[in-house]
């Protein structure tokens, strides 16, 4: 896009004058252009005031405001300022700054349910203590005409807020009820519609007993447990986007043959020619039509080794270009790459979870029905005992408001945001509602190899058996290569002090290796074929002096932190580990080796790891699948649990409940033991809801319940089972 | 008891006036950044002009 020419010339110098004015540019007439930027380092007042000052102070900005929480900047800028040139600059003068992709982040922007759900908190609220202030005095002795008084205003406060504050519950049982189900809402709806219902009749026959404090607090309370919930998950989610975001999906097209320019990978379209330059990710499938490169294609396989890629050759999106640059022919782009595919796997995934019942559920389904039918028998008890229809009907709608459904709705949610937050703090991000429950039921860990259980990066196998001469050449290569295996060939010799050769007229050789001249030989290090070399079975570059035999350096992916001390714990756990992998066995059988699983299978295709899950599964084996590529997608998705490193392809990232954001693996052992004791708190607090419930229903039963008596059991339980759930931070 | 005449609704406006104010926070998106703001207030950035709205 071409700089539009600025209406006044003026204004270009304007913005530095500004700011020292403490004004601010106010922008050049034309529309401003939201961009996000990602701060992962910034923590105190200095720096905001540092990123906001800076930014301020950069041509074309209008406005750019920090929030600390998301650690994200969010800034108002003219239409053709690029999002990188100001993350470049931030990062330069001290502050990490990353793009972010604001399509991604449209979700968190709006966060409207946040807000909805704790404008109808904040309501519910405010009645449930005017409320309370009128029932207090009517429980300590208001009578006759005050009592009805009071008990009028209370109704018009509680009818309105009612009406608002609880749709929420009564659009989810309402939906629950219309499939036939009995989910915790329904109870909750009818508790508070009778006891709200119960009240006016009671109110406009001026009887003493009115519940409206309880409908309210009952209201007030669940809300509380639901917005809880509720930003557990959205701080879960909104780090999950912000990962995704991270990627800015861009790709260099080339135009008329020649000029190359930078497009939003959404605009390409197939036919149209796209150059990848090494270090890059294929952002499409296609047909290379010129170049010579090898790509690594362990997101998509897992195969460790590169394999050559020359004119018409067939890649896929999600590969990395490691030598040459490609110029690629699209085939498929966008929504219809092979990456994006696999969005109807996730799809399906996600149908096959929403099959699991939460605990919350399943004690709902137990609750539920005991309740209704406890009252309905109290009614019909009292009804034949008395045959006042009327007492009959305080006495079962106590008996419901009394078995307050409170502390059932705050048990789950007081206790996951207890649990999330802790396991955040450790680095891994709770995405589903239930993941907490199903890993605690974990037997079986399955593991994909490259990438999740290695680093994804070869690191150089026994340097002391190669010959100095060898390393010195070697090194003087591979210095001046891009290509991983030199790199970290260039690493391990340099850390063991090894000093290059003189080499000179060093050449690369896209695709093939790098040449030079060395005391008048010609000296080369690269692929087998290209030396004539016989290959060795593993990941491997090779070195030939002219003429003299190649020499063959090989390499071993590294393996990630802490995977050894996450296995052996899992072990000791006494639970099944399986490694299974798309990489050649020989590869597959020495990690297994080095991080101690006996149990391994090498060579598998996707359907391979998904079906091998799914029959674990059918055996009755709760799996939990960690994995980061394309081809452990549906595997990821067939576990009853799955896990993803933050390194991991989008897809695998989406399909997993828990994403792992540092890069060791040791948190792992300690995350399941967590999910057991947030597991056993819920049920404790079942428990504790059950205790409560055991003294209020016979009282409430033979009709010794009050209001007071029912507002006092709802505070204390709601009071005692949110305890119960922080007890979870300090153990 | 002619007091609660009075009382009642002084109470209910606070009440009303307190919810208000509630409301009008949340429109304005302060609960967006707890962390920041608890920053911000060590920043002498506009401690002389503030910035215009």
């Amino acid at each position: 896009m071409a700089a539009p020419i600025s209406a006044c010339p003026a204004c270009d110098a304007a913005p530095l004058a500004e700011e020292q004015a403490g004004k601010g540019y106010r922008g050049n007439g034309m529309e401003a252009k939201r961009i996000m930027l990602s701060l992962p380092q910034i923590y105190c007042a200095a720096c905001i005031a540092g990123v906001e000052r800076g930014l301020a102070k950069q041509d074309g900005v209008r406005a750019a405001r920090v929030n600390l929480t998301l650690k994200r900047a969010v800034l108002d800028v003219d239409q053709d300022i690029e999002a990188q040139d100001l993350a470049d600059y931030l990062t330069g003068i001290g502050f990490e700054a990353y793009e972010l992709d604001p399509g991604q982040l449209k979700a968190t922007a709006t966060d409207k349910h946040g807000k909805d759900l704790l404008m109808r908190l904040g309501v519910s609220g405010f009645a449930m203590m005017n409320v309370m202030l009128l029932s207090v005095a009517v429980w300590s002795g208001a009578t006759d005409a005050t009592r009805d008084l009071f008990h009028w205003i209370s109704a018009g406060i509680a009818i309105p807020t009612v009406g608002f504050s609880s749709q929420v519950f009564f659009k989810s049982a309402w939906s629950a009820l219309r499939v036939r189900r009995l989910n915790m809402d329904v109870p909750i709806s009818l508790a508070i519609l009778l006891a709200l219902g119960m009240s006016i009749y009671e109110t406009m026959h001026s009887g003493a007993h009115a519940y409206f404090d309880a409908a309210l607090s009952l209201t007030f309370f669940l809300l509380a447990g639901r917005y809880l919930d509720y930003r557990t998950r959205a701080v879960a989610r909104s780090a999950a986007e912000e990962l995704a975001a991270l990627e800015v999906p861009r790709a260099l097209r080339v135009v008329d043959g020649q000029a190359d320019e930078q497009v939003p990978v959404s605009e390409l379209e197939p036919g149209q020619i796209v150059r990848v330059v090494p270090g890059s990710r294929v952002p499409v499938d296609g047909i290379v039509t010129g170049g010579e490169s090898e790509l690594d294609r362990s997101l998509l396989t897992g195969e460790s080794l590169p394999v050559a890629a020359a004119p018409d050759s067939i890649v896929s999106a999600g590969e990395v270009n490691l030598t040459g640059p490609l110029t690629v022919r699209v085939t498929a782009a966008g929504r219809d790459s092979s990456l994006h595919r696999m969005a109807d796997l996730v799809a399906i995934a996600e149908t096959a979870r929403n099959r699991y019942t939460s605990l919350a559920d399943k004690a709902a389904a137990v609750y539920a029905p005991v309740v209704h039918l406890l009252s309905f028998a109290a009614f019909l008890f009292w009804f034949w005992y008395s045959g006042d229809w009327r007492m009959s009907m305080n006495i079962a709608v106590a008996t419901l408001i009394i078995t307050c459904p409170c502390a059932l709705g705050l048990a789950v949610p007081a206790v996951t945001t207890a649990a999330s937050g802790r396991l955040f703090k450790q680095g891994m991000l709770l995405k589903s509602a239930t993941a907490m429950e199903r890993l605690a039921e974990v037997d079986h860990v399955v593991f994909d190899k490259t990438g999740t259980l290695t680093e994804g990066k070869p690191a150089l196998d026994a340097l002391a058996r190669h010959k100095d001469r060898d390393l010195q050449v070697a090194l003087a290569l591979a210095e001046g290569s891009s290509h991983p295996l030199a790199q970290s060939l260039t690493q391990a010799a340099r850390a063991a002090g090894v000093h290059p050769a003189e080499v000179s007229q060093v050449t690369e050789v896209p695709g093939k290796g790098i040449e030079g001249q060395w005391n008048g030989k010609t000296v080369r290090l690269g692929r087998a074929e290209w030396l004539g070399a016989n290959a060795v079975g593993q990941t491997a570059t090779y070195l030939s002096i002219s003429g003299a035999k190649p020499v063959a350096f090989t390499f071993t992916d590294a393996l990630r932190p802490g995977v050894e001390e996450a296995i052996t714990a899992l072990k000791a756990k006494g639970m099944g580990v399986t490694l299974i992998s798309g990489d050649v066995p020989a590869a597959v059988a020495d990690i297994a080796g080095r991080v101690g699983i006996d149990d391994w299978q090498a060579d598998t295709l996707p359907e391979d790891k998904a079906e091998f899950v799914a029959r674990l599964g059918k055996s009755g084996r709760k799996v939990l699948m960690v994995g980061d590529g394309l081809n452990d997608t549906a595997a990821l998705a067939a576990a009853h649990v799955s896990i993803s490193p933050a390194s991991a392809l989008e897809a695998a990232r989406v399909v997993s409940d828990i994403v792992l954001l540092g890069k060791s693996m040791e948190p792992l052992s300690g995350a399941i033991d967590m999910s057991k004791s947030a597991t056993r708190r819920i049920k404790e607090n079942f428990a504790i809801a059950a205790g409560y419930n055991a003294i209020a229903i016979p009282v409430a039963l033979m009709g010794f319940a009050t209001p007071l008596a029912a507002a006092l059991a709802m505070s204390t339980s709601s009071v005692t089972v949110s305890l119960n759930a922080l007890r979870l931070k300090k153990g | 008891m002619n007091v609660l005449v009075y009382l009642i609704p002084i109470s209910l406006l606070l009440g009303a006036l307190g919810l208000a104010a509630f409301f009008w926070t949340l429109k304005t998106e302060q609960y967006d950044d707890p962390d920041g703001d608890g920053q911000r207030i060590l920043s002498d950035r506009w401690d002389d002009n503030p910035p215009e709205e």
